[in-house]
């Protein structure tokens, strides 16, 4: 089904069921997602804390390093669904959201340092080598974990409304909208590599020591975030999936097909794009908060223009418009990533590229277009 | 830190094994002038002493101060033999193999130094003399003093230049020999203003003041850092100059030359401008074909770039081996072969993968992406992970003097008219012939097209093997100025896009306005904001621009808007 | 092609063994070989300067295993791809620690991959061998950093060009790429340019972004600035962007002679990748040179070229070594020496017998491994040869000790030199 090509009729016919029945979920959905809150939250923990090392069993912190991170980047793909797979907004510039999630919470983590840096000094060590006396004012509060919390969904939901608001006003659509959305998170990378900026630089944070309390390289801090990370994605498969069969998500949808008539139809597309493109940064600005404690460093490579388009790969490889479809595609491509880099260390783009050719050409819907395919019914 | 007390000397300088013949450094003409020069010089100033042994005996030293020495030593009797030792020093063609026998040549045959007879020295002996910064500005001053004397009024112009720069008080002689003979009354002014560089040291406070008053008409930067002393304080607050009447002069003649500085600044951030744009138009002109023209998004686009940069080095080794005498033209060579690679391998792309997703932009987005990996990793796998070395050929090296104190550089200047010309090609392809015509009445209208008998699959082939061409004449253009790497593609990519995106999809005009204006806009922040705040001005700029005018500065108008 | 191919399915056929192997076999017997990781790389942007450092590991390997190992014990290298990407550097140390029990690692090139890769190190009690010039500023018990700190580097290069010898310059133009090494260097550089005497109007110091290419308004810049004394260029600019600076320098008619520039960060790999004729004079602050004169680098560069020609890697005998190869081959030397001492790869055992350890380095001394778990390292200033080579015009009487901590900055002062 190729989205932006679907004759009208369609499209209605697809606003029209919306009000026959609004299902969550089928039956078998809801058992999966049962299955995998016990994963989660249950199954994994016992492995990780209670199984011996060296049994069978025993999850490794590397394993739960490796899947935390995939399950933020999970997050992230399901965020960008949500805007590129329903409302047709292609972002090349999500990676920024993400980062600056990350960012806002890198500032606690790297206020709850305290005095165990290398100078032992009320700011952070890059600071002190880079000659700042004080916090800037930008840091203020930052001290506080809730503040941080706040500005991890303020921040990321702030810049992407008003960048929306400008956008959507100018009727900027497509291809354009791709461009800028990369040039925001190109001009904001440059911006954050300045050492003047205030963020550290190049080197970002690093060698954070404790979140709440906690001591963040320990197991069970690793299993508490590798669990909320899990929840999370649950939590936003959940609420994505609710939005889009709501009366509003057919709205979106609509916009996406066929979006002067929409207009004609009396709605103002521009409030309900705003809506879902703010609400899918802020999902990606949490996914970032989550994934900042796990790998330890954020830094400004993570708005590279790269990225942003990597997340997009997720997206198309799982299949999108589909919701499940690309958190399949974010295990499958990182898996790949961790494996061909390790038995295929100076051939694994090839892998990488191929991949990435294959998917466009051969599976325009995604690995989860292929089982629909299987199954014979396909996705209308 | 404790430094070591005394500057230690370096270990056993490098073998003949180690380095590569350097005899284009200094030419023949060169040679000849310096040898006619010598002639005349030799009936000039006093009796010629021939030079001996253990004048160059401290060549054969460690220590570079005992090499300045020398070469101060050598000047004051200056021969024909002094200019072939002085040259051979400066292009690393002196060797030695013991304090007393020194020899010329370029690695195979070799002359003695003293005599100029031919020798036949052992090779495994052979040690290099090596010089530093130090000697080496020695050298290039001692051999201006020496071509002063030139028939040529270029090679008398350009030692002029070289000796107002750095002016070495051991030449003041040969100086003061050259303006008498000089004719040419430009000439002759501007030694004199080097005559009154020497003065400047002058114990005779009136000549001092005559000297300085006489070099504010200077025009060369350089006569600054001659001035400059005049009007500076001591550590302890007072003044280095005592006279106050000199200081006063020499701040009015620096202020002069100050003020003969600011046109030349103002030029040269122009001509950057017109520079980094005429770049950046290289590297977006083909992106304006196949994305503008063609809908498709190239994230590979970069990568055609690199591909043309990569056929330059190949181009550029197949002279160097084969035709080592026409080296200085693999360029014109390299710009047909760098079209050619890229549009063949955009041609095969086309076929095999692009042509399948006509139509969904977003698509050939994450599959071009896709093969811009594979395009670099497979530079990577056969060029090597490093960067190669691509050489700016002599007629592209060094630059032309406008102003004293603003040199063009010679590549960059070609470069702008390179960009022109493809421009002009690109605009007569898609204006006059028929498979312009073809190409524009399938972007304005596919099916319609298709209808009255454009092949339009044929088309998009040849649009999309066009585009890739061009960014291949683009990464020609790279590889005179930047790197030539299997990544250099990635660094260009947003750039092309911001300025497509900029002028508005599928106009060759706003192509052009976009990519100066964005490189001059960029050149003249610059100097006020630092480059890393200039480029997040412009990303800005950009991003503030398109909500005003959604469809870029030449807009489509019409029926295919809507598009 | 050949090889490579080869090495391919070995490195797959390894990587699944890897993988399948039970940990519980970790207890190796006495003659399993010994795993060595290497974290370089070998894509994204850093490959530029990170493949040589792999291969240069793999050559160093290969020798060792070719005169018997390490205690009669081979060394396996494990070869895993950070992808120039600083969070996966940190996930591939992890797996190479935990999955694979490397013994050792030797790898990373930037501070930020440094960086990422510390906490894993320090939590896991790893062992890393950082083989590349850096900002000093860190000192910790898991690593060995076998690169200069600032004062094996900056402060040597700075102290000649400011002596009559180097051409006595009074101004200096700080040019850095904007990062940590460049930022941090500077900063010392102009504590100690403040202690020599230097006002702050002779001194600028500018930043370019990454991968900036456009050095035509800083080069008319550099040239304004000459005109107000003596200048010399004090650069850090990142690898890549070396190119395009030098070529517009070159072009814009500034001359080694009039204004040098010194830089920290161009070796002869980079200069294999630039047009050196118009470089001719420019200077460049290392610990090794390739152009050194003595038996031990005689013996290095021809192992190198040899394992060039063996491996077929491209380039052939135009490959050159350079300090960073030099750093990673003593490095991994220093190693196996300390392995020997030790009779054991535990790494708190392997980390004691390191101090004090000695090593006959190509760079023509017998250099050692200090109790700040920084090399002694000679400092040697060399002006560009129109072949890409250096001339060493400057050099200390012996190896200098490293300065990790520098005196320079505020809050140092009283730290211990030692982990």
């Amino acid at each position: 089904m190729n989205a932006t090509t679907l004759p009208l009729p369609v499209a209605t016919a697809a606003l029209g069921t919306a009000d026959d029945r609004v299902r969550l979920f089928s039956r078998l959905g809801w058992t999966a997602i049962g299955i995998a809150v016990v994963l989660i939250a249950v199954v994994v923990p016992l492995m990780a804390l209670v199984a011996p090392d060296g049994s069978a069993l025993h999850l490794s912190s590397y394993a739960l390093t490796l899947v935390g991170k995939i399950l933020c980047y999970a997050i992230c793909a399901v965020a960008l669904d949500l805007v590129w797979g329903y409302c047709g907004i292609l972002s090349l510039g999500h990676g920024l959201f993400f980062a600056l999630g990350g960012y806002a919470i890198g500032m606690y983590l790297m206020r709850a340092i305290g005095h165990d840096g290398v100078y032992k000094s009320d700011l952070p060590d890059f600071m002190v080598f880079l000659d700042w006396k004080a916090y800037p004012w930008y840091w203020a509060f930052t001290d506080h974990f809730w503040y941080c919390a706040l500005l991890v969904v303020l921040v990321p939901g702030v810049l992407a409304f008003v960048f929306g608001y400008f956008a959507f006003r100018s009727r900027i659509k497509g291809v354009y909208l791709s461009i800028i959305t990369q040039a925001l998170t190109y001009a904001a990378m440059l911006l954050f590599f300045r050492n003047d900026t205030g963020f550290g630089g190049n080197n970002g944070f690093t060698d954070f020591k404790r979140i709440l309390g906690f001591d963040i390289y320990a197991q069970g801090t690793r299993v508490a975030l590798f669990v909320l990370s899990g929840l999370t994605l649950v939590g936003v498969l959940i609420l994505c999936r609710y939005l889009v069969t709501s009366k509003l998500g057919r709205v979106v949808t609509a916009i996406r097909d066929a979006e002067s008539r929409v207009m004609f139809c009396g709605y103002d597309p521009k409030a309900f794009k705003l809506f879902v493109w703010t609400l899918s940064a802020v999902i990606c600005g949490i996914a970032g908060a989550l994934y900042v404690p796990q790998v330890g460093i954020i830094n400004p490579s993570e708005m590279a223009p790269q990225n942003s388009i990597e997340m997009v790969i997720w997206v198309a490889t799982g299949g999108r418009g589909t919701l499940f479809g690309p958190v399949i595609g974010a295990f499958v491509v990182n898996l790949a990533k961790s494996v061909f880099t390790m038995i295929a260390p100076e051939y694994w783009l090839f892998f990488l590229g191929a991949i990435f050719v294959g998917v466009t050409l051969f599976l325009p819907q995604g690995i989860v277009g292929l089982f629909r395919r299987r199954r014979g019914g396909g996705a209308a | 830190m404790a430094m070591p007390a005394g500057i230690a000397k370096p270990g056993a300088p490098a073998g003949p094994l180690m380095w590569r013949s350097a005899f284009s450094a200094c030419s023949w003409r060169e040679w000849l002038v310096v040898v006619v020069a010598l002639a005349l010089l030799l009936a000039l100033v006093a009796p010629a002493f021939a030079v001996t042994a253990d004048d160059l005996k401290p060549l054969a030293s460690d220590d570079f101060a005992d090499k300045a020495t020398a070469v101060d030593t050598l000047m004051s009797a200056p021969d024909e033999r002094v200019a072939a030792i002085l040259a051979a020093m400066g292009s690393d063609q002196l060797f030695f193999t013991d304090e007393t026998h020194f020899y010329i040549g370029d690695g195979t045959t070799y002359v003695d130094a003293i005599t100029g007879a031919k020798a036949e020295p052992k090779a495994d002996a052979l040690k290099p003399v090596e010089i530093n910064n130090r000697v080496r500005g020695k050298i290039d001053s001692a051999q201006s003093a020496l071509a002063l004397l030139s028939p040529d009024r270029g090679v008398r112009s350009k030692a002029i230049e070289t000796l107002a720069g750095s002016p070495d008080p051991a030449l003041a002689k040969l100086v003061d020999a050259a303006v008498a003979k000089e004719t040419d009354p430009a000439l002759k002014a501007r030694l004199e203003l080097v005559q009154a560089a020497f003065a400047l040291k002058s114990d005779n406070p009136a000549t001092r003041l005559a000297a300085i008053k006489a070099l504010g008409r200077s025009e060369n930067p350089q006569t600054r850092l001659l001035l400059l002393p005049f009007v500076q304080k001591n550590a302890d607050g007072s003044f280095v100059e005592p006279d106050a009447d000199t200081r006063a002069a020499a701040q009015t003649s620096l202020d002069a030359i100050d003020r003969s500085q600011k046109k030349g600044e103002l030029l040269g951030a122009l001509f950057s401008g017109v520079s980094l744009g005429s770049i950046l138009l290289l590297v977006a002109l083909g992106l304006a074909i196949t994305y503008g023209l063609m809908g498709v998004i190239n994230m590979a686009h970069g990568e055609f770039l690199m591909i043309g940069a990569y056929a330059t080095y190949v181009v550029q080794g197949i002279f160097r081996s084969h035709f080592p005498g026409a080296e200085n033209w693999y360029l014109v060579a390299a710009i047909p072969a760098a079209f050619l690679a890229s549009a063949i391998i955009g041609a095969v792309l086309e076929r095999t993968v692009i042509r399948f997703l006509y139509g969904r932009p977003l698509e050939t987005l994450l599959a071009t992406f896709g093969i811009s990996l594979l395009l670099i990793q497979a530079s990577r796998t056969i060029f090597g992970a490093q960067n190669v070395e691509v050489a700016n050929p002599s007629w592209m090296s060094g630059g032309i003097e406008v102003l004293p104190n603003l040199i063009l550089p010679w590549n960059r200047i070609y470069i702008i008219a390179f960009s022109a010309i493809v421009v002009a090609l690109v605009w007569a392809i898609l204006n006059l012939t028929r498979l312009g015509l073809f190409v524009r009445a399938v972007t304005q209208n596919r099916a319609m097209a298709g209808c009255v008998g454009v092949r339009t699959p044929r088309i998009d082939m040849l649009a999309f093997a066009i585009g890739a061409g061009i960014a291949g004449l683009g990464g020609v253009a790279l590889s005179q100025i930047s790197n030539v790497g299997p990544d250099m593609g990635q660094s260009y990519i947003i750039d092309s896009f911001m300025v497509v995106v900029l002028g508005g999809v599928g106009q060759l005009a706003g192509t052009i306005v976009g990519a100066l204006g964005l490189g001059i806009v960029s050149k003249f922040l610059e100097p006020f904001s630092g480059a890393v705040l200039a480029k997040i001005i412009v990303l800005v700029f950009i991003i503030l621009f398109i909500q005003r005018r959604p469809q870029g500065m030449f807009a489509l108008k019409g029926r295919s808007a809507e598009a | 092609m050949k090889q490579t191919r080869r090495s391919f399915i070995q490195a797959a056929a390894g990587g699944a063994l890897a993988t399948a192997l039970p940990s519980g076999q970790a207890f190796a017997q006495s003659k399993d070989p010994i795993k060595v990781g290497v974290l370089h790389s070998l894509s994204g942007t850093m490959a530029i300067s990170e493949t040589s450092l792999k291969d240069c590991a793999l050559m160093t390997f290969d020798e060792i295993n070719a005169k018997g190992g390490v205690m009669g014990r081979k060394l396996e290298p494990v070869v895993v791809d950070p992808a120039s990407n600083w969070p996966l550097f940190a996930e591939k140390a992890r797996q190479l620690l935990t999955q694979d029990k490397v013994d050792v690692v030797f790898g990373c090139w930037t501070s930020v991959s440094r960086k990422s890769v510390l906490p894993v190190f320090e939590e896991l009690n790893g062992l890393l061998f950082y083989p590349v010039q850096y900002e000093g500023e860190e000192m910790s018990k898991n690593v060995f950093y076998t690169g200069a700190a600032p004062n094996q580097q900056a402060i040597p290069a700075t102290e000649y060009l400011m002596s009559p010898e180097g051409g006595g310059a009074k101004r200096f133009y700080l040019l850095g790429t904007d990062y940590v090494y460049p930022r941090t260097t500077n900063k010392i550089l102009r504590a100690f340019l403040k202690s020599k005497g230097v006002k702050e109007t002779d001194i600028e110091e500018v930043y370019t972004p990454f991968g900036h290419s456009d050095y035509q308004t800083i080069v008319a810049n550099i040239k304004k600035f000459s005109t107000g004394g003596k200048t010399c260029v004090i650069s850090t600019i990142n690898g890549d962007s070396n190119v395009p600076f030098y070529k517009e320098l070159g072009n814009a008619g500034l001359k080694a002679k009039d204004v040098p520039v010194v830089a920290f960060s161009v070796g002869e790999e980079e200069l294999r990748g630039i047009d050196t004729k118009p470089l001719v004079g420019h200077l460049a602050a290392w610990n090794y040179f390739m152009s050194l004169k003595n038996p031990q680098n005689a013996a290095f560069i021809k192992l190198w070229l040899d394992y060039v020609k063996a491996k077929g890697l491209q380039g052939g005998d135009k490959r050159v070594t350079n300090d960073p190869m030099e750093a990673t081959y003593v490095g991994i030397h220093m190693w196996k020496q300390a392995v020997e001492k030790a009779k054991s790869t535990k790494v708190d055992d392997v980390r004691k017998a390191m101090y004090g350890q000695k090593f006959p380095a190509p760079d023509g001394f017998t250099i050692q491994m200090g109790d700040n778990h920084h090399l002694y390292k000679p400092v040697f200033i060399g002006e560009i040869r129109a072949d890409g080579q250096f001339n060493v015009v400057w050099k200390t009487k012996g190896p200098i000790r490293a300065q990790p901590w520098s005196q320079y900055i505020d809050g140092n002062q009283g730290k211990p030199d030692h982990v």
